[in-house]
């Protein structure tokens, strides 16, 4: 996620949640004790309801949720639906494809023509490279079954699905490597379909992209050789 | 068949000699009467009970002491490698404890135990409208029992692709393990039980429309009864989707077609030939029944607290209309709401944000009715009686559970908490702190009914108190995972640095589940003593005012010993108009009477 939304509006649940508990726990545990027939000698109070009362704990938490429902929908149009723009109001095209398959993460780069599938471009597995302070797109299909490319410390995740071309997009803020976990159930080594993300300067991605590019075209080299 | 003597017995007319082994069948095996049928359930579903708590042990012990050998249980249930569980295995674990809990467990242990049970006491009728269908609808788990029972043992593996059984995984034999003849065998057994579960509904909803008592209104059934018959609603309106759908897979999975398996699929290095489908549209058939399946899991068990809140406050239940009302909207809303399971699948981002919208609205329904519960206590004489502190427990973890629930049907946390331990750790609260804990406390409850004695107290509070606290234990903390991110369904989670450091977080759960599977022991052995050495009950031991109390403990075949008429609504505790603290709805207005001696008793 390119900010935190998803952790302010985290935390906004918790605050309004963890005060309604706290509100209910403490009026019933207090009933609890006041009305125990031990203690309470009292008349028992001979009530079928009350219409003021169910108005206002219907209007109050309808207002509320209200309020919740609106107020998250900037974020979930952020992560979903407004797409990054190049300067010329064009969709931002894919840095990279990620492809799910039992039990890996196929990663594609298009390389310097930006095109797919074009001989210079560069294959990896499990290893994806992004830079920082960028706004990064991604391509995510599946070749095989159900998966779900779940960026934990991103607070980014989306289900993969075979026949779906998907994008998704994020903008990472510091630098390191982190877990590129399968979050929907894959099969047996579903456990293990891990990958991992680095997070690097702009320099040092190019850097990498080339490195990498340079080692695939030598082994390639040495294959042919070998045959 | 039946006579009924004057300590409230019934006692049959045959002494056992002359009761031949044909009536002995009819009687007990392939019974017609709605209590048989509803305490066959509810040995059943009990046994599953402990089935599913053994392989939720077998999760949680690879969770925290992965790939280490699992004593005593592991050689005993689990693969060829001496006790250690493969990662197979596991999928097959999570796979078959949702199944098992869900569809062999809670939805008929609440619709088939207790509705079976009572329904036709508490609306004063002798028994169901169809009693052959209702036998039928018992004897058709038997197929379901053998078919998810024997999935466990055919080659391969058994079932695991979820309870969810998404495609492509659970429809392409090549995908996985378990995708072979056991994922076959799940799909016919669930299709049983969507029988079982339909010819149930059929017969609750005709006997509840056609066989009320006379002056039992609509508006004077007892919650337990209106929750039963919504939920025989929802069950006719969303089943067929399932059943479909799961036709829909067998077909792709025997016949080769392809409703849910896209083109172009290579699935273990082979290309697969069907194609065309989508993968979606599973998902939405699948949530169209089972989101309303959640509240099929839970409206009963309100119901059932409703009843024993008022009966153990001594006082009228808070809001019986809003309570109805608020019943009604939980299931209308119930069918808008599915989406919020597939919030981060793919589906339209649109569409997303009007399932959120809705899934919201569904907070406030919940919140009407934990709000009438507190009201329902407040000004009470409480009793704090094992039944009690279930359902006050009930209500506690339900508001758990429907606070839990607002933050995934927030759409951008969902993105985050999807697919972690936060959901398991929602559905934990509404279904295991509330549903399990509403239907130990039923089995308090009605326990004098169906056995005619009574159930010992101190050790059902132990019972409670252990349970409670060890599932808190297990299942609070599973919020906190799920706040880090921690995925469900893996064998193994530290495989991941992010989440290596849960490790000490998860054995503290395990331990705490242990003990919580354990501490059952004080509930099998006071169910099992008290059916032969319990107290005598009496008719109405608590003094409640529902129909069923009127009727003999345990009540004879024909249920009533007299023609029921109703003069009021279930929950008149502390009336001013009688001397005693109850008025039950057979009394007749401003005659006292006391009710162990119904004042209406007629011979038929
Ligand atoms: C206040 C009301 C509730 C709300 C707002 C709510 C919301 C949700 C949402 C949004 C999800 C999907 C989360 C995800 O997978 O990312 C979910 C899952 C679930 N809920 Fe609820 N829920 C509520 C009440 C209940 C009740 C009463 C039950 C059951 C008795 C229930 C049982 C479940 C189950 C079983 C799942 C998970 C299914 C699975 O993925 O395996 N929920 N709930
Ligand atoms: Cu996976
Ligand atoms: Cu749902």
């Amino acid at each position: 996620m390119a900010d935190n939304s998803i952790d302010h509006l985290f935390y906004v649940i918790l605050w309004m949640t963890g005060l309604v508990f706290i509100g209910t726990g403490l009026a019933m545990f207090w009933f609890l004790w006041k009305y125990d027939e031990k203690k309470n000698d009292g008349p028992v109070w001979y009530s079928h309801g009350s219409h003021l009362l169910e108005i206002i704990w219907s209007v109050i938490p309808a207002v509320v949720i209200l309020f919740l429902a609106i107020y998250q929908m900037d974020a979930w149009a952020g992560a979903r639906m407004r797409r990054p723009m190049l300067e010329n109001g064009q969709p931002k095209p894919a840095m990279a494809r990620v492809i799910g398959r039992q039990f890996e993460w196929k990663i594609q780069y298009p390389g310097d023509d930006k095109q797919f599938d074009t001989p210079d471009d560069l294959y990896t597995t499990n290893d994806l490279h992004v830079p920082r302070d960028e706004e990064v797109v991604l391509e995510i299909t599946s070749e095989d079954v159900l998966h779900s490319f779940f960026l934990p410390n991103f607070r980014e995740k989306q289900d993969v699905v075979p026949g779906m071309k998907q994008f998704l997009w994020f903008k990472p803020v510091k630098d390191g490597k982190y877990d590129i976990v399968c979050a929907e159930l894959c099969g047996w080594g579903h456990y293990k379909m891990k990958g991992r993300i680095t997070v690097e300067s702009a320099s040092d991605f190019r850097a990498w992209l080339q490195k990498a590019y340079d080692e695939q075209e030598l082994s390639e080299y040495s294959l042919a050789e070998a045959e | 068949m039946s006579s009924i003597t004057a300590d409230g017995q019934a006692t049959h007319a045959h002494t056992s000699n002359e009761f031949g082994v044909g009536e002995f069948i009819t009687t007990y095996v392939f019974s017609r009467d709605h209590k048989v049928i509803g305490l066959q359930f509810l040995f059943s579903t009990l046994l599953w009970f402990l089935i599913g708590g053994l392989l939720a042990i077998g999760i949680r012990w690879q969770l925290a002491w992965p790939w280490s050998d699992m004593p005593v249980i592991g050689p005993m249930l689990f693969s060829a490698e001496g006790g250690q569980i493969s990662p197979e295995f596991y999928t097959m674990l999570f796979t078959m404890h949702a199944t098992v809990m869900t569809f062999l467990v809670i939805i008929p242990i609440l619709a088939g135990a207790f509705g079976n049970y009572l329904i036709p006491l508490m609306i004063g009728a002798d028994d169901m409208a169809f009693p052959t269908l209702n036998m039928l609808s018992y004897w058709v788990m038997w197929p379901a029992f053998l078919f998810f029972g024997g999935s466990f043992f055919v080659a391969g593996n058994g079932a695991s692709s979820g309870w969810t059984s998404y495609p492509p995984l659970s429809s392409i034999s090549e995908a996985a393990p378990g995708s072979g003849l056991a994922q076959t065998m799940w799909l016919i057994a669930l299709t049983c039980v969507g029988i079982s579960s339909m010819m149930g509904s059929v017969n609750y909803m005709t006997t509840i429309i056609q066989m009320r008592a006379p002056g039992m209104t609509m508006m004077r059934l007892p919650m337990t009864i209106w929750g039963m018959f919504i939920t025989a609603l929802l069950q006719a309106f969303a089943l067929p989707v399932l059943t479909a759908a799961g036709f829909m897979q067998l077909a792709d999975r025997m016949f080769g077609t392809g409703f849910f398996v896209p083109e172009g699929l290579i699935v273990n290095n082979s290309e697969m030939a069907a194609g065309g489908g989508q993968p979606l549209l599973w998902q939405h058939l699948f949530w169209f029944y089972s989101h309303p399946a959640v509240y099929i899991m839970i409206l009963p068990a309100m119901g059932m607290v409703s009843d024993i809140l008022a009966c153990f406050a001594r006082k009228p239940l808070f809001g019986y209309k809003p309570m109805v009302y608020a019943i009604c909207g939980i299931a209308g809303l119930g069918f808008i709401v599915w989406g919020h399971h597939m919030f981060v699948s793919g589906m339209n981002p649109g569409l997303g944000m009007t399932f959120m919208v809705a899934t919201m609205m569904i907070a406030l329904p919940s919140a009407v009715k934990t709000f009438n519960w507190l009201g329902t206590i407040y000004g009470g004489k409480i009793q704090f009686t094992t039944p009690m502190l279930f359902a006050l427990s009930f209500v506690l973890m339900f508001v758990i559970g429907g606070l839990s629930g607002i933050f995934m049907a927030a759409t951008p946390v969902d993105i985050f908490i999807h697919d972690t331990y936060f959901i398991v750790a929602h559905f934990h609260y509404v279904l295991f702190g509330g549903t399990a804990m509403a239907v130990f406390g039923a089995i308090y409850f009605w326990f004098p009914k169906m056995f005619g004695r009574m159930m010992n107290e101190p050790l059902g509070k132990v019972h409670f108190l252990l349970t409670f606290l060890f599932m808190n234990g297990t299942f609070f903390t599973m919020h906190i995972l799920g706040a880090v991110g921690f995925p469900r369904r893996l064998a193994d989670p530290y495989h991941y640095e992010t989440f290596r450091h849960l490790l000490p977080m998860n054995q503290f759960m395990t331990i705490c589940a242990i003990l919580m599977v354990a501490c059952q022991i004080f509930f099998i052995v006071n169910f099992f003593y008290s059916i032969f050495f319990g107290p005598k009950a009496g008719r109405n031991p608590w003094h409640a005012n529902g129909l069923e109390w009127q009727a003999p403990s345990p009540p004879g075949h024909g249920n009533f010993d007299f023609q029921p008429i109703v003069y009021r609504g279930p929950y008149e505790y502390n009336s001013p108009e009688v001397d005693e603290d109850y008025y039950p709805q057979t009394q007749p207005p401003n005659q006292r009477g006391d009710t162990d001696e119904p004042a209406t008793m007629v011979n038929h």
